[in-house]
């Protein structure tokens, strides 16, 4: 007999959203195990950012739902899912530019799951945010704004924590450096579900790969058993059409 | 021979210190369907306005029938046959959908009288939009306000017609009508130059497609073929698409 495979942490079902009469999800379905990293890849457009923030309940879908340790979030408003655990990193940091650093960090504490991560725990993941900590949000190079975003998100002591393209705009090296704060991370337990535009990045850093295509899931997979031509076919929707509202095999 | 419908020569754009189109020569011919694809980015939203006249190039040429218009701004491009329509529609909501491509006839095509009339018509009808010409615009569900912007840029009877992703948001089978509509648009003579994500639509009207990455054309000819490159698969997928990489 073998054990059944564990509870997942967030456990996405039927997941239909609408801005207006636009549809850009259309039954989304996908389940992220703690402690993982999952990379959620897709062209412009496929639905990435809408469904991270519809985890994060910032977005409300018209049909699905979305659970998290077992439980429905449909109705939760975003700052009591902070405190149940789940932060986002938005794309495009949304820093608040006439704060000091250390003021934006203290503002995703404001709603924190616990006293887990105080102010000098994120300095010492983020040392460069330590020495700017009085310096304003403004006058931050892209990195390390990129890192104060990610550190108000940590402010929160997420367990499961959304990154949207934090490498955009961004030199390699610093994106490298960023991706080794996240490895940091996953060593201490968090649960990561990434926006990743380079493939290569994503399968790399990641255990399990989902791509969306035009608002559906056309391929979920571990890492390791998925092969490159699966990858780019379901990036580029050759083959078979996804469907909607199942999960993929 | 006759001139390329539309051309661009060497066109550059530069924003600050960031240059987004580097050096862009591209030659539409008549009643061709060219999609343009690329990565976040690579330019495409730039060209479409340095092709409309929102944007002027910093170097470069623009010609429409073989005149340069670089200079001439969007209004007398519309007047020399460059429509085009807009990602989000904004239909005026009090009017009719006739009433919006009589508007799209007489503002956009400066036609008058009958003529607009029946330019507004036969746009409907191109767009299968007839059966709704006297509903009011905000009554119209998404696939229809798209299809209401189409007739819209096609009643000024528009010898080139510009697409700026027109196709998100649509389930499967409004899709498939969107397809056909496009379809016709440019069976009925009009060239189309259309920029899209949704590259399944795109593929499926586009006798060729154009592939712009970090400012300049990667890739440019038959959809399978420049869809099938490795160039254009890694410059979307980053470069682990391609042997040797993790995958």
């Amino acid at each position: 007999m073998t054990a059944p495979p564990p509870d997942p942490l967030l456990e996405v079902t039927g997941l239909d959203v609408f801005y207006g009469d636009f549809q850009a999800l259309f039954g989304v379905w996908m389940s992220v195990a703690g402690g993982r990293a999952t990379a959620l890849v897709g062209a412009n457009g496929a639905g990435k950012t809408t469904l991270l923030r519809t985890i994060a309940g910032a977005q409300p879908p018209a049909a699905g739902s979305v659970r998290y340790r077992g439980r429905d979030l449909t109705g939760v408003p975003p700052h009591r899912r902070i405190s149940a655990g789940i932060a986002l990193v938005p794309e495009g940091r949304r820093l608040f530019g006439s704060l000091t650093v250390e003021e934006n960090i203290q503002v995703g504490a404001a709603a924190a799951a616990s006293a887990d991560w105080p102010l000098m725990r994120i300095y010492d993941v983020f040392p460069m945010l330590a020495r700017r900590r009085g310096q304003r949000a403004s006058t931050l190079s892209g990195g390390e704004q990129q890192a104060v975003a990610i550190a108000r998100a940590l402010a929160a002591a997420p367990t499961l924590l959304l990154l949207d393209e934090i490498s955009l705009g961004l030199a390699p090296r610093v994106v490298g450096e960023l991706y080794q704060t996240l490895t940091a991370l996953r060593a201490e337990g968090a649960t990561l579900l990434i926006v990743e535009q380079d493939l290569r990045r994503a399968m790399a850093e990641c255990d399990d790969l989902v791509c969306l295509l035009e608002g559906r899931v056309a391929l979920a997979s571990p890492v390791p058993a998925v092969r490159r031509e699966q990858v780019v076919a379901a990036y580029f929707g050759e083959g078979a059409r996804p469907r909607s509202g199942g999960a993929p095999t | 021979m006759n001139p390329p419908s539309l051309e661009v020569t060497g066109v550059a754009k530069s924003f600050g210190s960031l240059a987004v189109l580097t050096s862009v020569s591209l030659a539409v011919g008549a009643g061709e369907a060219v999609g343009i694809v690329g990565p976040n980015g690579a330019g495409k939203t730039t060209l479409l306005d340095l092709l409309t006249g929102t944007g002027r190039p910093d170097a470069g040429r623009v010609w429409l029938h073989g005149k340069d218009v670089t200079r001439l701004p969007p209004p007398l491009r519309a007047r020399m046959g460059l429509g085009r329509t807009f990602q989000v529609p904004r239909p005026l909501g009090d009017l009719t959908v006739f009433e919006n491509a009589l508007v799209g006839a007489m503002r956009a095509g400066g036609m008058r009288g009958r003529h607009a009339y029946g330019a507004a018509y036969e746009a409907l009808a191109l767009t299968g939009m007839t059966g709704q010409a006297n509903t009011r615009s905000s009554a119209l569900r998404l696939l229809d306000r798209k299809r209401l912007e189409l007739a819209r840029a096609r009643a000024m009877r528009p010898k080139v017609l510009l697409l700026d992703e027109i196709a998100g948001g649509l389930s499967d089978p409004e899709t498939e009508i969107l397809i056909e509509t496009i379809r016709s648009v440019n069976a009925s003579g009009t060239t189309i130059v259309w920029v899209e994500h949704v590259i399944r639509v795109l593929t499926a009207v586009s006798t060729r497609l154009v592939c712009l990455a970090d400012g300049h054309v990667l890739a440019d000819g038959r959809p399978a073929e420049v869809l099938a490159s490795d160039e254009v698969r890694a410059s979307f997928l980053g470069g682990g698409v391609l042997g040797g990489g993790v995958l």
